[in-house]
């Protein structure tokens, strides 16, 4: 059944209207939560999610079960927990937390309720990037409808559990995606990250105990505990669990976002659901899940779409969103672009970011403005080994470099070009 | 010692905006993570954020305004300097950026003559760049006010400054 | 202690310790930004990387932040490894890209951390070819300089100042590689801490205003250790003197007293050693050229010729020059000078310090406090040091918590995220508002009898033999009976008082809660308002009240008044009258005063940069200062003056003079151990003052004279003046300067101690005189509760930093921050009269004005009438009803007694023209 086979995706239409309470109702909402809060208990609930294999969505795809469990549950001095959604996309090339937010506004909120009662938090935050207006309509919206419905609030589906849901908007910065900077712009403080440990889950929002998630993390928690852990389990092509969503953006004839299962070959997602190349444009390479993460090649096209996979072939499945390098598109001037962002974006806390970044962007100018020289692309992959995995402060950094790492491997000649003069015309973008 | 004015430091903020700030209050452990969604009450109210605006604002929320200027130059939404009625964001995010986001840019410019950041002379818009806007697979994309365009080609640059 | 390997080698060090503080404890060189002993980790900015290994067969191991790694039992790492190299030279090289190279005109220029970080790791070489970002400046005050172009945004400024010293105006702005340290607009930086900015900032942001307007580089300053005089706490300072002018104050660390952290009154308060208004000659009055030798004979003259002579001691002077005096006038015409109320407080002060048998804390020991009351003190202004070491103090149930929740304690932004979860208790009753308030579990306002009666009610709570007060208010009794809650439950609970209110009930209440609290470890500490206050009260001797009788007696005709401005002691007649009836009147002082003004003979005494003496500080401990340069002729050390006018000359040298005040006093006895005497060498040589850098030597008096002169010989110390001598082995309490090999920055401190933050090798400066003995009875007289007149208002005098200490006053950046000179009162007593704030009103029924000291004798009679000040009126609403409050110690209230009945008008617009 199609509608089985896409459960995050099943009640968003075409015509880009959102699904109401009713039309969720009518789908087999809220009977998840209504399972777990009435049959289970709050651990039984973290072990489900646990047992159905979920890893994050967020990027990093830690299992999302393991991450509720080791939330302390008894600890007297900690009255209070909180669970935090993620809902910042602010990587380039992402755009599928919105889709989610804007078209079926009640399995997020279905999910994170169910989240909330697995760690026994009484109060969660939804943490909305600035800029997505519509999302936030839709989803005060969908709050007060729940909260009508007796899903939300006091006692809920007179099971004993309160939970109030706090949507707060951000003001833009990127860095509010990584989740203890986010704990920090919570708390209407600059958006610096926290060192961890502790983690959000000793020490969070306020000092105390916190589950953050992203988005479409939690959209896949009704369905697990609806349809079972087994039906779960089943969906997935390879080695993750489940569905998700995949995108293509760039020079592809069809761009867009598809529900797949996990597994699914990246050729698949190119050529098929995104229809190929544009005519005239070749395939150069592409990022297989946003901004920050390394190029891939064609060569790397049936490489599927897992975690450990992707990890394999020397990148990261990220955000599972392709930016498609075209054959007619700078490869120097895309990393250029990526870099201007991430140092703009940088929080400016630590040295290697705050101040290599911006080096990085003087260095790919004076390159690309002829005034390059060789050892400048020693000193990038300097920048590139410096600002890596453990030596910033958070993974702002790092994420910047792989793009840049994996430009200077597999298009060495481009940069090299700009640099001794043999540059043939590019297409100006 | 200290010197205790009988004027309240808020003054200087509407009835209005004084109320959605209080109301947001509920909401969170302490007065100081409302910062940023005051800030964004004065400038859904004014467009932008004033010297005194901030002053009052700290105020209310009974921190430095050092600390909620510290706070307030951080965010790239929070308006410092005054802005046209409609601010116009351009997505230059990467796929944007392939797709003609410098030409929606030039296009939106040359029809307003405005740099990036200024005020049009009628006062009705600023231009503004901004990250990726999450409609990569509609791009160039611009956010117009709160409204989201997409798929933006020449006619749809014209059609929005026409309005 | 766990054993850990670092590049092949095998050490002990402090389990759970992160790995950066731990080698720089080792005595191991790690370059380092954002870390600071006092604050911890910050992991921001990524300079101290070493290479930590899994196991013993790893040989690639993984670049880890030193700061940020705990050290754990057999863990192995390298500094050495090429990796860990490479990347600390390649962070100085991004922390470089916008730095200026500006060091010529830096005056953080060879004391900078940043120039000795740069060169630990080896960068050298430029790649960045862009443009530098740059900045605009603040006009940050008359303290601190900006210059924000050279900040390498290691965030310590803010950590140091919002964080650790609860300061709010200085934040960081904007984001990535445009952040900007600053304040929200120019203006003067709020903190009373903002000083130790010049310190904390790694390199030339932050420095000394007051150093620049007469800057001298680091190597070529003299110094020599000595001891602040502008507070009681007794904080360790080098001062710094070249071409016989004091330049600069900074820090010197003492692991029990001031440890890193000066207050700004300590720190920019030196300018009265360089005023004009020094006694730099000798004046006898009607003798305008008399020379030194003259009016050294003169001196012998009247004290030979007088019938008796009255000495009068001094607070702010030393315990030797004191005890000079009290040798050469003898025990009977000796007086402490002192204002009246505060020899009472201070004799029952020390007795209950020597006979209560309660513990008096160092700062140290303030920091380790799990529950404090604080009980009629603003100790911001009283103590100022003293609040900071609170402020930590508070930190202890955050720092007890982050131990259940496995947060290593150096983590800090960690603690400080649990912080509102877990605060230890504070508690303050106060007269009205204080700088500590924000960190108060609670706070109480009243005026001093009801301070006192909160302060019984809790000791009456906590021990039920303690008395209790009558007719004490539901409020008040509920709040006494939680702070006596909140300090049953503390393991080292402190009880801080002294004398700003003027009030004695205030000071038995504070006792008696410390001796009713349970447990072993009570802590009483009191603040008082000299560099030697209790040094003197030890000493003991009679009151000013009664030195003014005996002259009026006729018993004494003569008096030789010992640095000390009488007019800030006693009512402006009694001092005219007493001045007037002497014969003969000597003021040996260093600063011209109103006392001095009225004297026959002026002779010029040393400042404390100029001369050497021992202080004892609230705590009790006796510390030496030295001189940083030799006391500019004719001017010489009070000692001297006084020692050279005994009859047989018996202590020529100071560790005599010394060593004999000890005999004289067995509480002082101690006070030969404060310091070695002037014989001490190391290998035959004396320390020397100068830097082994010290340039200029054989030019700088050229101009004079072309032959360089000799260096003046200090027989009086174990340092020298001059750049010869010991360099090494000299015992880290002993330095004048701190330097090591590679450290040029104070930094280098980490190497003189035993653990970086602990306590100096060789021992901290200083010598506990009193540990506690003995036991009091409860004190049981417990005064009514204050009640507000109709039209009658109580005048309370209370200190603020900037204003009311005597010397600081004269010193030019201080006195642009003077406290303002106006009346606080209550809103609804202003309200009563008619008066907003910022409108004159007019104080009547003063025991005396300012005119009235110049008046002659026969306009004397009826000075209780109708004296009228006039002056500026504010309001602060957490002052009680029926209290006026102004700032102690400014001139223009001199005359104003405490606790004075007055009454008050408004005055109207038409009468002011
Ligand atoms: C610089 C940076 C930006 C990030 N932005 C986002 C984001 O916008 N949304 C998100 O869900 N996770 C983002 N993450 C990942 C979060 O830190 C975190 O891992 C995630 O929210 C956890 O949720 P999950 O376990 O459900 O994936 C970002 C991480 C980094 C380092
Ligand atoms: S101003 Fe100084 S202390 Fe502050 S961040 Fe810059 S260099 Fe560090
Ligand atoms: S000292 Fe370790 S990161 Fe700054």
């Amino acid at each position: 059944m199609e509608q089985m086979a896409k459960p995050l995706t099943k009640n968003i239409r075409p015509d880009r209207a959102f699904a109401t309470l009713a039309d969720y109702e009518s789908t087999g909402g809220y009977e998840g939560l209504r399972k777990a809060i009435t049959q289970l208990q709050p651990k039984d609930v973290q072990q489900w999610v646990k047992d159905a294999g979920l890893r994050g969505r967020g990027g990093a795809g830690f299992s999302t079960g393991l991450k509720w469990s080791l939330v302390p549950m008894d600890a007297e001095s900690f009255q209070t927990r909180y669970l935090v959604v993620n809902a910042d996309e602010m990587e380039p090339g992402t755009f599928k937390d919105r889709l989610l937010l804007e078209r079926d506004p009640h399995q997020l909120l279905e999910g994170i309720i169910i989240a909330a009662y697995a760690i026994q938090a009484h109060v969660a935050y939804i943490f909305l990037r600035g800029e997505y207006h519509l999302a936030a309509l839709r989803l005060e919206n969908a709050l007060l409808e729940a909260g009508s419905k007796g899903y939300l609030g006091k006692n809920i589906l007179d099971s004993g559990f309160n939970l109030e849901i706090i949507l707060h908007t951000s003001a833009g910065r990127y860095i509010c995606g990584e989740e203890t900077a986010l704990l920090n712009a919570l708390e209407g403080k600059r958006a610096n990250p926290r060192a961890k440990p502790p983690f959000p889950l000793v020490s969070g929002l306020w000092g105390k105990p916190t589950v953050i998630n992203n988005v479409e993390t939690l959209c896949n928690v009704p369905h697990i505990l609806h349809y079972g852990i087994e039906w779960y389990r089943s969906l997935a092509l390879g080695a993750d669990q489940g569905t998700k969503l995949f995108g293509a953006s760039g020079r592809v004839k069809n761009p867009g976002l598809w529900e797949l299962p996990m597994g699914t070959p990246i050729r698949e997602i190119i050529e098929e659901y995104a229809g190929g190349m544009r005519d005239g444009y070749k395939l150069r390479g592409f990022l297989p899940g946003g901004a920050s993460t390394d190029f891939m090649l064609p060569e790397h096209l049936d490489v599927v779409m897992d975690f450990d996979a992707i990890a394999k072939a020397g990148s990261r499945m990220g955000t599972g969103t392709l930016i498609i390098l075209d054959d007619l598109t700078c490869p120097v001037q895309m990393v250029l672009n990526l870099e201007e962002f991430f140092a703009q974006e940088s929080c400016g806390w630590c040295t290697p970011c705050r101040d290599g970044l911006p080096w990085t962007v003087t260095l790919l100018k004076d390159i690309i403005a002829g005034q390059g020289r060789m050892e400048d692309l020693d000193a990038l992959s300097g920048l590139t080994r410096m600002l890596g995995p453990g030596n910033t402060f958070c993974a702002l950094a790092p994420g910047a470099m792989e793009p840049l790492q994996s430009a200077l491997k597999y298009f060495r000649e481009d940069f090299e070009r700009y640099i001794t003069g043999n540059n043939a015309v590019m297409e100006s973008v | 010692m200290n010197i205790h004015t009988e004027k309240p430091d808020f003054e200087g903020l509407s009835p209005a905006e004084i109320q959605e700030i209080n109301a947001e209050f509920s909401h969170y452990e302490d007065k100081t993570a409302v910062s940023i969604e005051a800030l964004k009450i004065v400038q859904k109210h004014r467009g932008w954020v004033s010297d005194e605006c901030l002053v009052a604002v700290a105020g209310l929320l009974d921190i430095s305004t050092a600390q909620l200027e510290g706070v307030a130059t951080f965010y790239n939404l929070i308006y410092r300097q005054p802005v046209g009625k409609t601010v116009i964001h351009y997505c230059n995010s990467v796929t944007c950026w392939m797709l003609g986001a410098e030409q929606v840019r030039e296009r939106l410019c040359r029809h307003l003559n405005v740099e990036l950041g200024e005020m049009s002379a009628d006062g009705e818009y600023t231009i503004l760049p901004i990250v990726c806007l999450g409609a990569c697979d509609h791009a160039p994309v611009v956010m117009v006010g709160n409204e989201l365009r997409q798929d933006i080609s020449d006619d749809a640059v014209n059609e929005i400054l026409r309005r | 202690m766990a054993r850990i390997e670092i590049d092949g080698e095998s050490y002990e060090v402090e389990d759970g310790d992160n790995l950066l503080s731990a080698c720089l404890s080792l005595g191991l060189d790690l370059p380092y930004f954002c870390w600071h002993p006092a604050m911890g980790s910050a992991g921001a900015c990524r300079q101290c990387a070493v290479i930590q290994y899994k196991d013993a067969e790893d040989s690639r191991g993984r670049l880890v932040m030193a700061c940020m790694t705990p050290v754990t039992g057999s863990m192995r790492v390298s500094i050495a490894a090429e990796q860990a190299r490479e990347f600390r030279s390649d962070n100085i090289e991004l922390l470089m890209i916008n730095h200026p190279h500006d060091c010529p005109v830096c005056e953080e220029g060879g004391e900078c951390h940043l120039q000795d970080m740069t060169v630990m790791t080896g960068h050298t070489f430029r790649r960045y070819r862009g443009r530098k970002r740059t900045h605009n400046n603040q006009n940050l005050g008359p303290f601190i300089n900006h210059e924000m172009n050279r900040c390498i945004a290691c965030y310590r400024c803010v950590r140091f100042y919002g964080e650790y010293a609860g300061g709010h105006d200085l934040q960081v702005f904007g984001v990535h590689n445009n952040v900007y340290f600053g304040r929200f607009e120019d203006g003067a930086l709020e903190s009373e801490f903002s000083g130790n900015l010049v310190e904390v900032c790694p390199t030339g942001v932050f420095t000394d205003k007051t150093f620049s307007a007469h800057y001298s580089r680091k190597w070529d300053l003299q110094t020599a250790p000595s001891i602040c005089v502008h507070c009681s706490l007794g904080c360790n300072i080098a001062p710094g003197e070249r071409y016989g002018e004091l330049r600069r104050v900074i820090n010197r660390y003492n692991g029990d007293v001031n440890g890193y952290f000066l207050c700004d009154r300590g720190r920019f308060g030196y300018g009265f050693v360089n005023s004009p208004e020094r006694i730099r000659k000798p004046l006898l009055k009607g003798h305008p050229e008399i020379t030194a030798a003259m009016a050294e004979k003169h001196f012998h003259d009247v004290l030979k010729a007088a019938k008796a002579t009255i000495g009068i001691g001094s607070p702010r002077a030393s315990l030797e020059a004191n005890f000079a005096l009290r040798t050469l006038v003898g025990e009977e015409n000796f007086f402490l000078g002192l204002d009246d109320t505060e020899h009472t407080l201070l004799e029952t002060i020390t007795g209950m310090m020597r006979n209560g048998g309660i513990h008096s804390p160092s700062l140290r020991e303030v920091e380790q406090a799990d529950a404090v009351l604080i009980l009629g003190e603003d100790v911001t202004h009283s103590a100022p040091r003293l609040a900071l070491s609170l402020r930590q103090a508070a930190r202890n149930a955050a720092f007890a918590l982050a131990g259940t929740m496995h947060i290593p304690l150096w983590q800090d932004a960690s603690i400080r995220q649990i912080q509102s979860q877990a605060r230890s208790p504070l508690f303050i009753a106060s007269i009205c508002a204080t700088r500590l308030d924000d960190i108060a579990t609670d706070t109480y306002q009243g005026g001093p009898e009801d301070i006192a009666r909160l302060g019984f009610a809790i000791a009456h709570h906590l021990n039920h033999e303690s008395p209790e007060p009558a007719g004490l208010g539901n409020a008040e009794n509920s709040l006494a009976a939680a702070v006596a809650a909140g300090l049953k439950l503390a393991k080292r609970p402190l009880i801080v008082s002294g004398t700003s209110c003027s009030s004695l009930a205030v000071i038995q209440a504070a006792y008696n809660v410390a001796k009713a609290l349970p447990g072993q470890n009570p802590q009483l500490t009191f603040t008082m308002p000299e560099c030697n206050s209790l040094g003197l009260a030890i000493m003991g001797g009679k009151r000013l009240q009664q030195a003014f009788e005996r002259m009026n007696e006729n018993l004494a005709d003569s008096v030789i008044i010992l640095e000390n401005d009488l007019y800030r002691r006693a009512p402006g007649p009694n001092v005219d009258l007493f001045l007037k009836t002497a014969a003969h009147a000597v003021v040996i002082d260093s600063l011209i005063n109103a006392t001095a003004e009225k004297a026959g003979l002026q002779l010029p005494a040393a400042a404390f940069a100029e001369s050497e003496g021992t202080l004892v500080n609230n705590e009790g401990r006796a510390q030496r200062f030295f001189p940083v340069y030799p006391a500019p002729e004719p001017a010489r050390g009070s000692w001297q003056w006084l020692t050279g006018a005994l009859e047989n000359f018996q202590w020529r040298h100071h560790d005599d003079l010394t060593a004999a005040c000890a005999i004289t006093f067995p509480a002082l006895a101690a006070i030969t151990g404060v310091s070695p005497g002037a014989d001490y060498t190391i290998k035959g040589c004396k320390i020397p003052r100068q830097p082994h850098r010290y340039s200029g030597r054989t030019a700088m008096h050229s101009d004079i004279n072309v032959r360089e002169p000799g260096q003046p010989h200090d027989a009086e110390t174990p340092f020298s003046f001059s750049m010869e001598g010991a360099m090494a082995q000299v015992p880290p309490g002993l330095l004048p300067v701190i330097w090591a090999p590679g450290w040029d920055s104070n930094q280098s401190i980490n190497k003189f101690q035993e653990e970086t933050g602990g306590h100096l090798r060789d021992g901290d400066a200083g010598v506990r005189l009193i540990e506690k003995s003995g036991s009091l009875e409860w004190f049981r007289d417990i005064p009514a509760a204050f009640k507000p007149q109709q039209e009658v208002w109580r005048i309370i005098r209370l200190p603020h930093i900037f204003g009311s200490e005597e010397l600081s006053l004269h010193s030019p950046s201080i006195a642009e921050r003077l406290s303002s000179s106006c009346l606080f009162m209550n809103p609804l007593d202003a309200g009563t009269l008619g008066v907003s704030a910022g409108e004159q009103v007019a104080i009547i029924n003063l025991a005396g004005s300012p005119e009235d000291s110049a008046r002659d004798e026969d306009e004397l009679i009826d000075l209780e009438e109708n004296s009228v000040l006039e002056i500026v009126a504010q309001i602060d609403k957490t002052l009680p009803r029926g209290l006026l409050v102004i700032t102690a110690g400014l001139p223009e209230f001199q005359f104003i007694n405490y606790w004075t009945q007055v009454t008050l008008k408004k005055i109207h617009q038409e009468g002011l023209s």
